[in-house]
């Protein structure tokens, strides 16, 4: 951190650095960038010969024409509902859970935390005709809660391993010195525990959150109305049979990334941590 | 910093060991969810697979190992093996070699460092399937960016390459995109790995007269012995499992030219209607998955009892 400060001199040496680095970040950035200028042409363009990179005429309707298009609206409502849905389920399952194994030794704790740790491993693209019917066995294909419940499931394990990190880290003084002053061990866990813990919380969250907005497979699968699907299966509706409407298409998927991107980066700190919980120290 | 980890290490000494019933209450919860999203499914597959099922998904009594022999019959089924292989060596294989000098590019000091980072992470934000369809617009034979900047380079002359249709490159393309998509996470376990090398090793070798290829080959690089391992681990297991690429881009097609046996078990499935092969295939990938998280535990065991 210390050493970010000092001051920069460029040599040679250094300009080289910077410049591949720059041109690296370009790179794994410029689909995005030519997405977002594709998503700006009118559809006529798409195909002119010669191609141009730069939208000729600038078509910022797009972003409001898109909506009349296709059920734009339904599919970010689905994505919303989902994503928040699946997000608080795992909050609820995962914070006492986390919370009991870092202060707690109990006898399963290993075995527990194996249980964890595999399933963190496991997408649900390997168990998809398993998970098709166990969803149609309760008669839920189609239909949103099977896809909360889901994502919420595979994504429990990340949110358990980054908060016991986080909750073995607050040392347990402060909150045997709250339960003396006559807190329960559950206020305590919730004035005390929770706001030191906070990035953890709002790492775990966002995490869920961008990890279920872009699941496909189990959309793709559980939902067959138009109207429920979310935004990333929902994306397919502007590919046709003969034509694609890449201009309405890429204005969508702009709408879905954006956000989760500015989300995603906001978490950075933490992301290795948790996704190599219990292996990377 | 000090006082924290002190509190943490003091608790477990301080209070006895509960027993599971106790437990139950904060860990139940996640138990519970864990048995009905991934235990239910993962069951019910291998039941299935040794059950005759009709297109339509109603079960007809014990089949023994029907479904598998109706599997290993399929005459498509050794090229998918052998193409699911290369893919999944091919890709973590390039993703890992790329990643290693990335990260330790963008762990040197520039200025707006924290830009390109950022940049880096947006293909893993964003959703693999929209990536794809990116790719595919940016693939596209005649205004595809690809093909645009071939052009422009003097590169290709006359025909333009249909890079997703043409049998000979799809699969190319196919890795490429994979790669694409893995190489940020991968980098990033990597750049923590670096970041987590004391500064004065370094130094010592420094004032000791190493030259910073020295440093790096004979101090960092076993030090990433860990990352390296966990990076490699889960991404077999993501490529492996990777399925909203090929099928964005391919389908698999076409006929069964880019499946591999995730994509191959899924179209038998959801597309052909074909249940019994299917379920007898996804449980073989499970079987796979399953080895690797084997592996990925005895591997993190050892890691997590040296700390």
């Amino acid at each position: 951190m210390k050493k970010d400060k000092v001051k920069f001199v460029w040599t040679p040496k250094k300009a080289a650095t910077a410049i591949s680095a720059y041109m690296v970040g370009l790179f794994f950035i410029y689909p995005y960038i030519n997405m977002l200028l594709t998503s700006l042409k009118p559809h006529g363009e798409l195909y002119a010969n010669p191609t141009t990179r730069l939208p000729k005429s600038w078509n910022f309707s797009n972003y409001l024409d898109v909506w009349s298009k296709a059920p734009i609206a339904d599919f970010l409502t689905a994505s919303v509902v989902v994503s928040v849905c699946a997000t608080l389920l795992v909050l609820i399952v995962s914070v006492p859970a986390a919370y009991y194994v870092a202060r707690n030794r109990f006898k399963g704790r290993a075995a527990f935390l194996l249980l964890v740790l595999a399933t963190q491993m496991f997408s649900p693209t390997a168990l998809i005709i398993g998970i098709f019917r166990e969803v149609k066995f309760f008669g839920l294909l189609d239909t949103w809660p099977a896809l909360i419940v889901v994502n919420a499931g595979f994504n429990l394990a990340f949110a358990v391993w980054l908060l016991s990190g986080f909750f073995a880290s607050v040392p347990v003084e402060i909150e045997e010195a709250a339960m003396v002053d006559g807190c329960t061990r559950f206020q305590a866990l919730r004035r005390i525990v929770l706001p030191v813990t906070l990035p953890g919380l709002v790492t775990a969250v966002i995490f869920t959150f961008v990890a279920t907005w872009n699941e496909f497979t189990v959309a793709l699968t559980v939902i067959s109305s138009p109207a429920r699907q979310p935004i990333s299966t929902g994306i397919t509706t502007f590919v046709g049979q003969y034509d694609v409407a890449w201009e309405y298409l890429f204005t969508t998927t702009a709408i879905a990334i954006v956000p989760v991107v500015i989300l995603f980066i906001s978490i950075e700190k933490y992301l290795v941590g948790g996704l190599t919980a219990g292996s990377v120290k | 910093m000090t006082a924290i980890s002190m509190g943490a290490n003091k608790i477990k000494n301080r209070r006895p060991a509960n027993s599971v019933i106790s437990a139950l209450p904060w860990i139940g919860p996640a138990i519970l969810l864990i048995l009905l999203v991934v235990v239910w499914p993962a069951i019910e597959l291998i039941r299935i697979s040794l059950t005759k099922i009709t297109s339509a998904g109603s079960l007809e009594g014990f089949n023994g190992l029907g479904n598998y022999r109706l599997l290993f019959e399929n005459p498509d089924l050794k090229t998918i093996a052998i193409r699911t292989v290369t893919w999944v060596l091919s890709v973590v294989f390039l993703t890992v070699i790329i990643s290693l000098p990335l990260a330790q590019l963008i762990n040197q000091n520039f200025p707006g460092r924290k830009f390109v980072r950022w940049a880096m992470i947006v293909p893993w934000a964003a959703s693999v399937v929209m990536t794809s369809i990116i790719w595919k617009w940016m693939l596209e034979l005649t205004s595809g960016e690809f093909n645009l900047t071939l052009r422009q380079l003097g590169l290709q002359n006359g025909q333009p390459v249909d890079w997703l249709r043409d049998p000979r490159y799809s699969f190319f393309v196919l890795i490429w995109v994979a790669v694409f998509v893995s190489i940020p996470f991968t980098t990033f376990v990597i750049l923590a790995g670096l970041q987590s090398i004391p500064h004065d090793i370094i130094e010592a070798a420094q004032v000791d007269g190493a030259g910073s290829w020295q440093v790096y080959r004979g101090i960092k690089f076993p030090l990433l012995r860990n990352s390296l391992l966990i990076a490699t681990i889960i991404n077999l297991i993501n490529v492996f499992n990777s399925f909203p690429i090929i099928w964005a881009l391919t389908r698999g097609g076409p006929g069964y030219n880019t499946d591999t046996t995730t994509t191959f078990a899924y179209k038998m499935a959801f597309v052909e209607y074909n249940m019994g092969p299917s379920t007898a295939l996804g449980v073989i990938n499970f079987g796979f998955i399953m080895l690797i998280v084997l592996i990925y535990l005895r591997v993190t065991k050892a890691t997590r009892d040296q700390a």
